[in-house]
Formats: C-alpha cells, sequence, structure tokens
C-alpha cells in the first residue's frame, strides 16, 4: 500500500542505483544531477503547486552553497551539520524576503525576485574577503559524513550523499504536497481568487512555501559546495535560476517524479548540446522551452501520463 | 560642478536609450498584458543590424539608425503574427517560459551569427569630438543621444495622444472589451502595436552600441532596468517610461562614478525599496 | 436583536463614479433577503463591498453586531460572513471532493498541517461529503470540477461556501448562466438550508425572487430605492417602472 502510494519514486531509487553499478565512470555526474533534481524540486514548490514564478531562486541555491563553504573554511568541516546550518540560513533568508515578494502583481513579483538575485550576487561580488569574489572558494576541505565516510576520489561518497539528501527532499515534499497545506497551494494555483473567499491566509500560506522551499535549496546548494569542493559566484547568478526554472517545466511542473526526471534530462541534454557549443546550448534550451508551452505543457511527466491513458484506453 | 553636470549627461543619455528599450515593453504590458522578458532582444537586433550596415557594408552611421528600426519592426511583426499573439491568452507562467526562452534562443543566435566578441562601431567624426557648452565638456555622441531620445519621446507621445491609432491604443489599453466593441480590429492593432514597440527598441540598439556595446548577453543584461522603467512608469505610461528612465539612468552613472564601491547595489537596493513601498509602481497603475 | 448584516451609509466610488452610494441595510438573522435591480445598478459592487472584496469608501459594516469595516476578506469568513461567484471561481484542476474539502480545512486552520496526508483525514472527507450529498452531487465527487457540466459547477460553488460554515451567506446570482429548469433546483436546495443560516441573494429572475425571498431591497443607481415583502414590492409602481422601462428600451434596441 505504501509502496504504491509512492509511485514513480521507488523506480526512480532504482534507477539511481542501478547508474551506480552500470556507470561507474559517471558518478559525479549522477551526483551533480541528484543536487539539481533537488534544487528544482525545491522551487518547483512554488511553481508547480502554489503557481507563483520567481526569477531569482538561485540566490538561496547560492546562499547554502557559501554557507557551506565557509562553514568548512572556518573548521566545522562535518558535512551534515554544514547541511542543517545552509537549511536554517538560507529559510532565514527567505522568510526575511518574503514580504518583499508575496506583495504586489505578477510583474512587481518577477521584477523583485531578479533585482534580489542580482543584488545578491552583486554582494557576493563585492565581499571578496569573505566570498572571494569571482575567483570563488575552494581553500576548504570536508570531514567525513558524520564522521564515518570520507569524501573519495572516485566520488563514491558523494554519490551516496547527495542521493540520500534527494531521497529526503523527495519524501519530504511527496509528504507535503499531499497534505492540507499542500492541498491549500493547489488552491492558490488554481484560483486565488477564491482563496480568500474561504478564509484562507494566502500571504502566510505563500510565505511558508517559500521559506521552506528556500530552506531545501540551500541544502542543495550545501550539497553540492560540499562534494564539488567549491563555491562560485554563478551559484547564485540569474543563469541558474532561468535553468532551475527550465528543469521544472521540462519535467512536468507540479509532478514530483516530473521534475526530478526534468532535472535529469535538463542535465544530459546540457552536458551533450554544450560538448558541441555552450551557445548551442542556449538555442537549444530556449526553443525547447517557447516548444513547451505550447505543445508539452505537462512536461515529460504530462506526457507520460497521456501515453498511459492512450495505452490503457487501447487495451 | 562640471563634473557632475558632465557625469549627469551621461546618465540622461543612458536614460534615453533605456527608454527606447523599454517603451514598446511598457506597451505592449499595457496593451496585451504580455509580460515579454524577450523585449531586450529587439534592442539586440537593431544593433546588430546597424553595426553591420556601419562595419561590413559601409553605410553612413544616420542612415543605419532607420534601417534598424524598420528591420526590427519587420522582424517584430513577424514574429507577433506568426507565434507571440497566440501567447497572449496564456497565464502569466507560461508567458514567462515562453519569452525566457525566446531570450536564450535570441542570444544564441546571435552568438552563432556574430560570435561572442563586442561588436565595434566607428561612429562619424562628428559625433566622436567633444562639444564645448558653457564651460562643461560634453562627447558629440551623448547630446546626439539626448537629442534623438527627445525627439523619439515626443513622436510617439505625438503620435498616442493626437491621431487616430494612438486613441485606439488608449481605448483598448483602458478597455480591451469595450474596444473590440466599438469596432477596433484589436487583432490588427496588436500587431502594429508590437511592431512599432519592436521598431524603436531596435532604434534604441542601434544608438546604444556605440555607448553601452553589443554581445549576445544583450537581452538579458538590461532586462532587469527595462523591467524597472516599465514598473515605475506604469505600464502603457509614455510620459512615466520616459521619467522613470531618465531618473534610472541619471541615478545609475551619478551612484557608480561617485560610489563605485556600492554603485552596482544602488540601482538594485532602490528596487528593493521602491517594491517595499510602493509595489504597485509609482504611476499607481496595475499590471 | 441585532441584525446578521447592517450597514449604515455603505459608500463605494472608482474615481468620479459611484458604484454604491449611501446603503443602509438591515438582514435579521435567519431572513432570506433578495437584493434586485436592473443591470449596473451596484448590486455585485454591494456584493463585493459587504464581503469585502473592495474596500469601501465610507460607512460601516457589521455581521452579527461587530464592527467588519476594516477587516480582510478571509478575516470576515472566519466570522461567519461568505459570499459565492456570480461567475464560477472554483478550484478547476482539483477533484469535487477537494474543493470541498479544502474549505473545511482552511475553516478548522488545518492547512498548517505539512506533514500529515490530506485525504487521510476522516473526518473532514466525511463532511465533505455531507456538503456534497446536501447538493446532490455526492456521486461526482472524486471528479475534477472542470469536467462537470456548468449547472453542476453552480452547485459546487454554493457547497465550498456551505463548507466554511457561514452564519451569512451572500449569494451572487445563484444561478447565473444555468437553464431555467436548472436554477429551479439550485434555488430549491437553497430553500433546503437550515433556518438560522441568514441569506442574501442577488437574482434577476422575478418569479425566483417572489417565490424564495422573504423581504426585497431594490437597488437602482447604486442606491436603495425601497425595500418591501414580496408583495409589497410586486404592488410599487416604481419598481415596475424601473423594470418596465428597462424592457421598454430593450425592446426598442
Amino acid at each position: 500500500m505504501r509502496l504504491t502510494r509512492l509511485g514513480a519514486g521507488l523506480p526512480l531509487l532504482l534507477a539511481a542505483l542501478a547508474g551506480y553499478f552500470l556507470f561507474p565512470d559517471y558518478l559525479t555526474l549522477f551526483t551533480s544531477l541528484f543536487i539539481l533534481a533537488a534544487f528544482a524540486l525545491s522551487y518547483d514548490l512554488l511553481q508547480g503547486h502554489a503557481g507563483v514564478v520567481s526569477l531569482g531562486h538561485a540566490v538561496f541555491f547560492g546562499t547554502g552553497a557559501y554557507t557551506a563553504a565557509l562553514l568548512a573554511a572556518h573548521g566545522v568541516q562535518e558535512p551534515v551539520t554544514g547541511l542543517v546550518v545552509a537549511l536554517l540560513v538560507s529559510g532565514l533568508l527567505a522568510l526575511l524576503l518574503t514580504r518583499l515578494v508575496v506583495v504586489g502583481n505578477d510583474l512587481t513579483r518577477l521584477l523583485i525576485t531578479l533585482g534580489i538575485g542580482f543584488l545578491m550576487l552583486e554582494a557576493a561580488n563585492q565581499a571578496r574577503w569573505l566570498t572571494g569574489g569571482a575567483d570563488g572558494m575552494s581553500d576548504f576541505t570536508m570531514g567525513p559524513v558524520l564522521g564515518l565516510f570520507r569524501f573519495d576520489f572516485a566520488g563514491e561518497t558523494a554519490f551516496f550523499y547527495s542521493l540520500a539528501v534527494l531521497v529526503l527532499v523527495y519524501a519530504f515534499l511527496w509528504r507535503l504536497t499531499t497534505s492540507p497545506f499542500g492541498l491549500a497551494l493547489r488552491g492558490i494555483r488554481e484560483n486565488v481568487r477564491r482563496m480568500p473567499a474561504i478564509g484562507a491566509p494566502v500571504s502566510r500560506h505563500l510565505a511558508t512555501a517559500y521559506t521552506i522551499s528556500g530552506g531545501i535549496a540551500g541544502v542543495a546548494g550545501a550539497v553540492l559546495a560540499q562534494t564539488s569542493n567549491f563555491a562560485s559566484l554563478d551559484m547564485l547568478g540569474f543563469e541558474r535560476s532561468a535553468e532551475v526554472m527550465m528543469m521544472a517545466t521540462l519535467g512536468g511542473t507540479g509532478s514530483i517524479p516530473g521534475v526530478v526526471l526534468g532535472a535529469a534530462g535538463f542535465s544530459y541534454l546540457k552536458d551533450a548540446l554544450s560538448a558541441v557549443s555552450p551557445k548551442y546550448w542556449h538555442l537549444g534550451i530556449g526553443l525547447v522551452l517557447m516548444a513547451s508551452v505550447f505543445v508539452l505543457r505537462g512536461g515529460i511527466a504530462g506526457g507520460f501520463t497521456a501515453l498511459l491513458r492512450r495505452l490503457r484506453g487501447r487495451a | 560642478m562640471s563634473g557632475l553636470v558632465s557625469i549627469l549627461a551621461d546618465g540622461i543619455a543612458y536614460g534615453m536609450l533605456l527608454f527606447l528599450f523599454s517603451i514598446g515593453l511598457s506597451i505592449t504590458l499595457g496593451l496585451m498584458r504580455f509580460i515579454n522578458l524577450a523585449h531586450g532582444a529587439f534592442a539586440m537586433c537593431g544593433g546588430y543590424v546597424a553595426a553591420t550596415l556601419l562595419n561590413l557594408y559601409g553605410v553612413p552611421f544616420l542612415l543605419t539608425l532607420p534601417a534598424a528600426a524598420i528591420f526590427t519592426a519587420l522582424v517584430g511583426m513577424a514574429a507577433e503574427r506568426s507565434v507571440i499573439r497566440h501567447v497572449y491568452g496564456m497565464p502569466e507562467l507560461q508567458q514567462v517560459l515562453f519569452s525566457i526562452g525566446l531570450a536564450f534562443a535570441a542570444g544564441a543566435v546571435a552568438n552563432i551569427i556574430f560570435g561572442p566578441q563586442q561588436q565595434p562601431m566607428i561612429l562619424p567624426d562628428w559625433l566622436t569630438s567633444r562639444v564645448d557648452i558653457l564651460g562643461v565638456e560634453i562627447t558629440g555622441y551623448r547630446l546626439f543621444l539626448m537629442g534623438f531620445g527627445l525627439v523619439a519621446a515626443g513622436l510617439l507621445a505625438a503620435l498616442f495622444n493626437f491621431t487616430l491609432f494612438g486613441a485606439r491604443v488608449r481605448a483598448a489599453v483602458d478597455n480591451r472589451r469595450a474596444a473590440e466593441g466599438i469596432g477596433i480590429n484589436v487583432g490588427r492593432l496588436f500587431a502594429i502595436t508590437f511592431a512599432l514597440g519592436a521598431g524603436f527598441a531596435g532604434l534604441g540598439g542601434a544608438l546604444a552600441v556605440g555607448f553601452l556595446g553589443l554581445d549576445p548577453t544583450f537581452p538579458l543584461k538590461y532586462l532587469v532596468l527595462v523591467l524597472m522603467v516599465v514598473a515605475i512608469g506604469g505600464p502603457g505610461s509614455i510620459g512615466g517610461s520616459f521619467a522613470a528612465a531618465i531618473a534610472l539612468g541619471a541615478i545609475d552613472a551619478v551612484f557608480k562614478y561617485f560610489v563605485p564601491q556600492v554603485g552596482g547595489f544602488v540601482i538594485y537596493g532602490l528596487l528593493v525599496l521602491m517594491m517595499l513601498f510602493f509595489p504597485r509602481g509609482l504611476a499607481g497603475r496595475t499590471a | 436583536m441585532t441584525p446578521a448584516i447592517e450597514t449604515s451609509d455603505l459608500t463605494l466610488r472608482y474615481g468620479n463614479f459611484t458604484a454604491v452610494g449611501d446603503v443602509s441595510l438591515r438582514v435579521p438573522t435567519g431572513s432570506r433577503h433578495a437584493l434586485i435591480g436592473p443591470n449596473g445598478a451596484g448590486k455585485t459592487s454591494l456584493v463585493h463591498a459587504l464581503t469585502g472584496n473592495v474596500a469601501t469608501t465610507a460607512g460601516t459594516i457589521r455581521i452579527g453586531g461587530e464592527d467588519v469595516t476594516t477587516l480582510s476578506q478571509a478575516a470576515r469568513v472566519r466570522r461567519g460572513l461568505t459570499r459565492t461567484f456570480q461567475i464560477n471561481q472554483l478550484f478547476r484542476g482539483l477533484t469535487v471532493l477537494e474543493n470541498v474539502s479544502l474549505a473545511i480545512l482552511e475553516r478548522e486552520r488545518k492547512t498548517r498541517i505539512f506533514w500529515r496526508s490530506a485525504a487521510a483525514d476522516r473526518a473532514v472527507a466525511e463532511e465533505a461529503r455531507e456538503h456534497l450529498a446536501f447538493v446532490h452531487l455526492a456521486a461526482l465527487a472524486d471528479r475534477p470540477v472542470h469536467s462537470l457540466p456548468y449547472g453542476s459547477q453552480r452547485l459546487v460553488e454554493i457547497a465550498i461556501a456551505l463548507a466554511t460554515k457561514p452564519r451569512v451567506l451572500v449569494l451572487d446570482e445563484p444561478a447565473a448562466g444555468v437553464p431555467a429548469a436548472q436554477s429551479e433546483s439550485i434555488f430549491e436546495r437553497i430553500h433546503a438550508l437550515p433556518r438560522d443560516l441568514t441569506l442574501l441573494f442577488v437574482e434577476h429572475d422575478m418569479g425566483l425572487v417572489f417565490r424564495f425571498a422573504e423581504r426585497i431591497t431594490v437597488l437602482v443607481g447604486g442606491r436603495i430605492m425601497t425595500e418591501g415583502t414580496p408583495a409589497e414590492i410586486q404592488a410599487d409602481e416604481r419598481v415596475r417602472e424601473v423594470y418596465l422601462g428597462r424592457r421598454r428600451q430593450h425592446g426598442a434596441a
């Protein structure tokens, strides 16, 4: 019963574990994929479930990354501690910013999230003494996870560490989105005008979602900094914010397994097209995004559901 | 003192360009409710047209400007009629996704055709020389930009306030359904307005090459400023956009010159403060 | 006894245009009160102002004696004042049951819960099904709302409002857009609501108004023209003129 309710989660986990045995040379790629998937899931809580767009979500990802890197550089080298602190710091930042994000209309919300993104980027760039500026931060070493598992060169620890984080994020968000709070978020997405008419505190719901989403994004960023031993400005830049939006959209915004698949497909496409040239990558993702509005409205998840329905209809 | 004046002149020239970049977005947002994050791509298009004509074919600078404007307007019209008009009715999220995709794709196309480097723009001598006005030295090009911006804003204001076309657009901005009811062909009006906005952006882009430079990151580089102009000025308001663009340009220039350490923050900080206190924009109109 | 709804000199202005002007309305508890008037009389504007969709320009609104003039719409709902919409405002992608459950969860402030399944809350699901049974939609509970015929969607609109457990229910043209036979059955359901629930409804069909309302307020040009029992309103020359005059204009156009 519980297994069936987890739906696509189990096959996805099995696929990830199969990847470990089938492609042992690509563990680093898998690790970055798990991290991006967790990041995309955090963002999709806003876009897919509550139906609000943010163009600056990398702010929290980057904040988590710098938090983890700074902690490690100042002696707190245990990774899980770093994750928890990154969760709190990014969540707190998100909470502080909610007043700006929750008020106003669609245009101002886009503008404000964009503006905060650029502001944070500029701040991180200026604070060279803290963040290393444009050079990024790499002079820190991570300790063993929970004092037990040391990060190795083959990337095995990083693989399981990031997979564990993704599984936790997946399970948490799956629970959250099926909870009463999750239903209220979907209510906001489906009809924000009706919500106050049933007595719903829309601003508070959005603020809660934004805080949780920011905290999880921070965790994803922290894992990236810890496993790559690097934190840099591009982790909070606009491009990363745009990418997370693309991943969620590609996978099927509002569907948790869909978003994970979207992140995987996105990472693969990025890898393949960037190998040719970054400009083809931008062209490709631009065209896919434009087309997604017209054809694949539900993303990969939507396409999959439609396919299932057709197969069942035929049988 | 003269330093301040010449920096202000810089900022105002910059503001004129911002106005040209954003006026099309302001009108399309007010009229079609279309959040077009790719509007900067039209400015970039005009920039490349002008740079190519000037550098490759030796077309005189003054002729490249109308060529850039007209070419970009045609591109805008074609894009509007073929694809963009289908996006108007979509929810905001879809519009954002579509137009971000368009911005990325446009930048990539520019990168593929012209390469990632800055485009050179050799301005004629009469524009690069310095002009002495009341003891203050100003580059000829700044003066030219200011003059040009004023003329463009004046023309637009006249077009919208004193012609039948302008009356139709204003009617449709205020109440689209009523405008349709009294027989205004809204579809055609949208196409023409969109092309007009694209044309002005193209003109701005052509003028910007010699001042701000031009590379494939252009559409996203000025996105925040352009959106700010629209949000502060109020969607659909020409006067509001003009004032907002000039003010932002001047503030940006002054702070970047006098307090370079925090210069990068000021505009974004201003944005955050503005949104905190005036979430609906200074003009008080909602999008 | 304190009236369920009491407004004094309620005014709503948009620029120079007065949508609602100096409306003083008293609706006693348990009353079935109709709000009528020609198109553009300000009926929906009055509903907006009453329920907090828009901020009033002047005047006060009391619900059960409590001044709610400055309260938000959500806060008024929590004090027992709920409305329905003339044009469906439903959660179209959610199921019928979820639509109603959401309103119950908000009422019980359970939407703060993010660690338990919403579907597992038996009490909420049971209550939601009761509301649906009341509007005869129990069989459609698990269908997405957008797949329902329009008439059934109008009933979901009412079921959501009932799930907030209102003391005062304001219905803005509850049968708008449905065929005559169905609007009959919608009003039959409204009529079957508990007697202690105060009802204020806007309706165009005079037949339905005279059958289901106990008192009627006539709104013209944003102001109250008259108020009375159905018999009094039916006999009122001025009301007839407003409506017949309109009809004559329609005939000419």
